[in-house]
């Protein structure tokens, strides 16, 4: 075991530690954009579009994150979309996270009780008020913490998109083991990274949680 | 370049028998372990309860890919010895399916009701009994539904051993692939074969939780 080879490749490791980190972000924020429009449109009116939604939900959960990241790479330029990898696995991944964001904001928006709502319309709050005051703020705390370790799984399955040569952490790790010849040292201290991040991410999400969510649970 | 034919559809088929072994051994030796996570993580003896919720953490906070690679290139490291591939492979995916199952079942555990416990210890059961015939029964029926959906995750997450070169279906797909130059219909297939296989679990999955909800 030696781990001094390693040693200068060690702006290679913090870039692809950042492009992670962005490809982890970019996927995160539009994937929540698909799951807060794919619930309104779980909870709308227009049939055809709910039965959308549930078939985009099933396929996305239902099939493995690594054949979505090959589709849109492999398949998608045979429709004329070329993709650089980046952009390609940015999309697959928001994809995937959005199926899951749908169904978090919807068991979110789900679990107030529907009398709240009403004791809201009795004191005559408009529509939006409800919503603004009485719905959104405990149905946020709901989907808070399924939110956040989504997001972590998200950061750790952003290694995948290295295998459409996406120069992020584990592609770098590939990079540099065909340099150093140094296969197990050079993965521990990927995983070690890995670690340090999931870790942060969700001492930070924790923190987070505790400064935004003060008000008392009720029992 | 051939073009895709009943061989390249019966190649397939036939990798799917490596994601069943994979899935089969990762349960076989992940599960034994989850259950001693999570009976350590409601331990009484605080230095057990985290031993075992930093052996769950670090790995729930690790790709699974990184796990893979971790004990592909270290098992030579740490035993001197190669060793075959799914030796290593099988340790990565114990080790993964013990952490994430483990914390499901220690969810179950602590959801049956402490009164339960003391119930039992009222009518004179030991420690044992009082898991075995009271805690368990419940908890199985509350975790039954999450475990369901975590073998979900774990049949997706077989994909990632294509590579270290297991010759499952994600890798068979690869192959096709480039031997057809078919990407569109090879990977529509091979998606089309989990979606198979893992949306009857889904499905089972959540009408068990409608059910058992149902019922309490």
């Amino acid at each position: 075991m030696n781990f001094l080879p390693l040693w200068r490749y060690q702006n290679q490791l913090i870039d692809g530690a950042i492009v992670t980190l962005e490809l982890t972000v970019i996927s995160a924020l539009f994937g929540l954009l698909i799951g807060v429009a794919g619930a309104v449109a779980l909870k709308g009116r227009i049939k055809s579009l709910r039965w959308l939604v549930r078939g985009y939900i099933e396929l996305f959960r239902n099939t493995p994150s690594l054949i979505q990241i090959f589709i849109v790479f492999f398949v998608l330029p045979s429709f004329g979309l070329k993709l650089p990898a980046f952009e390609a696995a940015a999309v697959a991944l928001s994809l995937y996270f959005g199926a899951y964001s749908v169904e978090i904001i919807r068991s979110g928006l789900d679990s107030i009780p529907r009398s709240q709502v009403e004791a809201g319309q009795c004191l005559g709050l408009s529509g939006w008020q409800v919503f603004r005051h009485i719905v959104l703020p405990p149905a946020l705390r709901n989907a808070y913490p399924a939110v956040t370790s989504q997001f972590v799984l998200l950061l750790l399955g952003t290694s995948l998109a290295s295998q459409v040569a996406t120069d992020e952490l584990f592609h770098v790790a590939g990079f540099i083991e065909s340099r150093t010849y140094r296969s197990f040292e050079v993965y521990a201290v990927i995983c070690i990274v890995y670690f340090a991040m999931a870790m942060s991410f969700k001492a930070l999400f924790a923190l987070l949680g505790a400064a935004a969510f003060r008000w008392p649970r009720r029992r | 370049m051939r073009s895709f034919s009943l061989i390249d559809f019966v190649s397939l088929f036939a990798a799917l028998r490596w994601t069943v072994v994979l899935v089969v051994l990762a349960l076989a030796f992940g599960a034994p372990l989850a259950l001693g996570l999570a009976m350590g993580r409601i331990s009484r003896f605080a230095g057990m309860r985290w031993t075992m919720a930093a052996i769950i953490q670090i790995i729930q906070s690790v790709p699974l890919l990184g796990l893979l690679f971790f004990f592909y290139f270290g098992m030579p490291v740490f035993l001197g010895i190669q060793v075959p591939a799914i030796i290593a492979v099988t340790i990565a995916y114990t080790l993964y399916t013990a952490a994430f199952l483990g914390e499901i079942w220690r969810g179950g555990l602590e959801a049956v009701k402490q009164a339960q416990w003391e119930a039992g210890s009222c009518l004179g059961l030991s420690l044992w009994q009082q898991f075995r015939h009271i805690i368990a029964p419940q908890a199985l029926r509350l975790s039954l539904p999450p475990t369901v959906g975590f073998l979900v995750q774990l049949i997706k997450g077989t994909s990632l051993a294509s590579i270290l070169g297991f010759v499952e279906l994600a890798r068979a797909g690869q192959v096709v692939s480039a031997a057809t130059f078919q990407p569109l219909l090879t990977y529509a297939l091979v998606a089309a074969i989990y979606f198979a296989l893992c949306l009857p679990l889904t499905l089972w999955s959540r009408s068990l939780e409608a059910r058992l909800d149902g019922s309490r």
